[in-house]
C-alpha cells in the first residue's frame, strides 16, 4: 500500500520564474511529514508537484526527479492522470462538486472516471470512506443530500472521504485546516494520525502546533526575499526539529523570532 | 487639529447627529396629490399624453426637493431626487414594452381562434384562413438552427475556455465577437449566396434560413457558453485532476453540469432573438401560402414574414388581412415567452442545489 517518495534535486518553475529550488528530500511511508515555512515560500508548489497538479497552471514546470517506489513521476511516457490515482489531495477550501450528492461526492473518482458499479459495491465504498473520514454518523441519514449543504468542516471531511475513496497510496493535504474552527481542526487532526497506518501523508501547515501534533517528520522551507527561490533549509524528525533544530533559521521560525 | 501623530486620531469635536429632522406623511401625500393635479392640469392645457408625464414628473420633484431641503437636510434632498429621477426613467424604459404587449394582445385578439392555429392560407382572399404554415415553419426552421448552432456553439465555447491558447484563440474570439455584429440581413445573403453557388440561383427553403439564423445564433451561443465555464471554480477542475479524472472527462462530468443551467439559459435567449427574424428568412425561406413540412424542399413561411405579408398584402377586404398580421404577432410574442419561462424552469433544476 503505502509508499516511499524519494525527491532528487528537484527545482519548479512557473515559466521562466524559479519558485522552488533544489529539494531533495525522502518521505517516509505510512507516516505523516509536515512542511512548514512562511507564506510565499514555496510549500504549496512543492507539494503540488508531488502528484503533478503543479502542471495544471499555464507554464508550470519541475526539473529533477520524483520517484515514488522506484519509479520517476517525471520520467517518459509517465501518464499525470495515472499518478493522480494513486496520489490523491485535499486543498486548502474545502471544494465539493456542488451539482452532486453526499453520495455521489465520495464516489466521484469512481462515477468520473467512468467505472460501473453495483448498487451493494457503491454502498460499501461511501460506507466505509465515510467512515475512514470519520463522517458517517453525521451524514449517514443524508447521503442524498447536496454535498455544499454540509458544513465548512464536515465538507473538508467529505473531500477527504472522496480523496481515500479511490484507495491512493500517498495522501497530500494543503492547509487542510486553514479555512476550519479548532473543533473540525481537531477532527481532522485525529483523522489524520488514523489513516497514518494506511497511507503515506504530507500535509503543509501554517500552524506549528499543528505540525508538532500530527507530524513524523517536518520539513522547514525559507525564502531569502521577494523573487527568490524558496528552498528547503531543514529536514528531520518532528522531534528534533522543534526541540533542537540544528539550523539557525529554523530556530528562529520555529520560536516565533523570524523577520 | 491636533498636533502630528503617527494615525488619525478621533475627532471628539464632532458630535453624531442620530436624529435628523424627516417630512411627515401627511406632507408627502399633499405632495403627490399636487404632483397629480399638475399633470391633469398639463394635459387639460396642452392636450398631449406627454404633458401629463412631464406635470406628474416635475410637480413631484420640485416641491419635494425644495420641501426636502429647507426641512430635512440636504443629503435627503439629494437622495429624493435621485429617486425620483430614477423611478421616472425606469418608467419611461417601461412605457413602450407595456404599450406594445397592450397593442398586441388587443388588435391580436380577434382572430386568436381554432381556426388560426389549424389551417393555412391556401385560396383565402379576404375573411378567414390561418398561419399554420406560418408557424410550422417558424418551428421547423428555428428546431434546425438550434440543432446546428448549439453543438457548435458549445463546442466553440469549450474549446476557447479549456484548451484554446495562443493565437488560435485570440482569432477564433476575434471572429466570434464580429459575428456577433453581423446584420441578420448579411446573415441572410450570405445563406442565399452559398445555396445559390450549392445547389443554383433561386434556390429557397426552410433549410437555407435555418443557415441564415445559425451564422446568427452561433456567437451567441459561444458567447454564454464561454461566460459561464469561466465562472466555473478553478478548484473544482483542480479537483476533480487530483481524482485522477481525465481532462475531457473533467469537461464533461463536472465543468459542464456545473454551467449548465447559465448555458441553456443562453441557448434559449439566443433562440428568442433570431426566432422573430424577418429579412434573412424572406430571402431565404421565402414566403408561400400553404404548410410545408419538408425544410429540404420548397418555400416556408415564417411567422415574422407571415406578419409582414399579411400587413403589405392583406388581400379584400384589407381588414381581415390586417387582423391575422397582429395575431401572428401576438403568436410569436407567445412562443418567445414560453420559450424564456422554460429556460427560467431549466434553469432552476439544473443549477447546483444548496440544501
Amino acid at each position: 500500500m503505502a509508499k516511499q517518495i524519494d525527491v532528487d534535486r528537484l527545482s519548479i518553475y512557473y515559466g521562466k520564474f524559479l519558485a522552488v529550488e533544489d529539494v531533495s528530500m525522502t518521505i517516509e511511508p505510512r507516516a505523516v511529514t509536515a512542511l512548514i515555512g512562511p507564506s510565499g515560500c514555496g510549500k504549496s508548489t512543492f507539494l503540488r508537484t508531488l502528484n503533478r497538479m503543479h502542471e495544471v497552471i499555464p507554464g508550470a514546470y519541475a526539473d529533477g526527479v520524483v520517484e515514488i517506489d522506484g519509479i520517476n513521476i517525471y520520467g517518459d511516457g509517465v501518464d499525470p492522470v495515472g499518478v493522480r490515482r494513486n496520489v490523491g489531495m485535499v486543498f486548502q477550501r474545502p471544494n465539493p462538486f456542488p451539482t452532486m450528492s453526499v453520495r455521489d461526492n465520495v464516489i466521484a473518482g469512481q462515477r468520473l472516471n467512468g467505472a460501473k458499479m453495483s448498487k451493494s459495491e457503491t454502498e460499501d465504498v461511501v460506507e466505509q470512506s465515510l467512515r475512514g473520514a470519520n463522517l458517517w454518523e453525521e451524514v449517514k441519514d443524508r447521503l442524498d443530500n447536496p454535498g455544499s449543504g454540509l458544513s465548512g468542516g464536515q465538507q473538508q471531511r467529505l473531500c477527504i472521504a472522496r480523496a481515500i475513496a479511490i484507495q491512493p497510496e500517498v495522501v497530500l493535504m494543503d492547509e487542510p485546516c486553514s479555512a476550519l474552527d479548532p473543533i473540525s481542526t481537531l477532527a481532522i487532526e485525529d483523522l489524520i494520525e488514523e489513516l497514518k497506518s494506511e497511507y503515506t501523508i504530507v500535509i503543509v501547515t501554517h500552524n506549528m502546533q499543528q505540525a508538532a501534533r500530527v507530524s513524523d517528520k517536518t520539513g522547514f522551507f525559507n525564502i531569502e526575499g521577494t523573487g527568490k527561490p524558496g528552498k528547503l533549509i531543514e529536514y528531520d524528525e518532528t522531534q528534533t526539529m522543534f526541540s533542537n533544530p540544528s539550523n539557525k533559521e529554523t530556530e528562529d521560525y520555529i520560536s516565533g523570532r523570524f523577520g | 487639529m491636533a498636533t502630528a501623530t503617527r494615525f488619525p486620531v478621533p475627532d471628539t469635536e464632532r458630535h453624531i447627529d442620530v436624529v435628523q429632522p424627516s417630512l411627515p406623511r401627511a406632507v408627502t401625500l399633499g405632495v403627490i396629490a399636487f404632483a397629480l393635479a399638475a399633470g391633469v392640469g398639463a394635459y387639460l392645457v396642452l392636450d398631449n399624453w406627454f404633458a401629463l408625464g412631464a406635470g406628474v414628473f416635475l410637480g413631484y420633484l420640485i416641491p419635494i426637493y425644495v420641501l426636502s431641503r429647507t426641512r430635512e437636510s440636504k443629503r435627503r434632498a439629494t437622495d429624493r431626487f435621485w429617486a425620483v429621477v430614477m423611478t421616472a426613467a425606469f418608467a419611461v424604459a417601461i412605457t413602450p414594452l407595456v404599450s406594445l404587449i397592450v397593442t398586441v394582445v388587443s388588435e391580436g385578439w380577434a382572430r386568436f381562434d381554432i381556426e388560426f392555429f389549424t389551417s393555412d392560407m391556401r385560396g383565402v382572399v379576404g375573411e378567414g384562413g390561418g398561419a399554420l404554415h406560418a408557424i410550422v415553419g417558424t418551428l421547423m426552421i428555428t428546431l434546425l438552427a438550434t440543432l446546428i448552432s448549439v453543438p457548435v456553439g458549445i463546442l466553440c465555447g469549450i474549446y476557447l475556455v479549456e484548451y484554446g491558447k495562443g493565437h488560435l484563440a485570440r482569432w477564433v474570439t476575434f471572429l466570434v465577437d464580429v459575428m456577433t455584429g453581423i446584420p441578420s440581413i448579411v446573415a441572410g445573403l450570405f445563406a442565399f449566396a452559398l445555396f445559390a453557388f450549392l445547389i443554383g440561383p433561386g434556390y429557397k427553403s426552410g433549410f437555407s434560413g435555418a443557415i441564415a439564423l445559425t451564422v446568427l445564433m452561433i456567437p451567441t451561443v459561444v458567447r454564454a457558453t464561454e461566460e459561464m465555464l469561466k465562472l466555473v471554480p478553478n478548484e473544482l477542475r483542480e479537483a476533480s485532476y487530483a481524482l485522477g479524472v481525465q481532462k475531457w472527462r473533467t469537461i464533461t462530468k463536472v465543468v459542464v453540469p456545473t454551467a449548465l443551467a447559465g448555458i441553456v439559459t443562453g441557448v434559449v435567449l439566443a433562440v428568442a432573438r433570431v426566432i422573430g427574424e424577418t429579412a434573412p428568412l424572406l430571402l431565404t425561406a421565402g414566403f408561400t401560402s400553404t404548410v410545408n413540412w419538408n425544410p429540404f424542399e420548397g418555400r416556408m413561411t415564417a411567422l415574422p414574414v407571415f406578419s409582414y405579408y399579411s400587413y403589405v398584402t392583406p388581400g379584400f377586404p384589407p381588414e381581415p388581412g390586417f387582423e391575422r398580421a397582429w395575431t401572428a404577432a401576438l403568436v410569436l410574442i407567445i412562443i418567445v415567452l414560453g420559450l424564456n419561462l422554460i429556460a427560467r424552469i431549466v434553469a432552476v433544476r439544473f443549477s447546483p442545489k444548496k440544501a
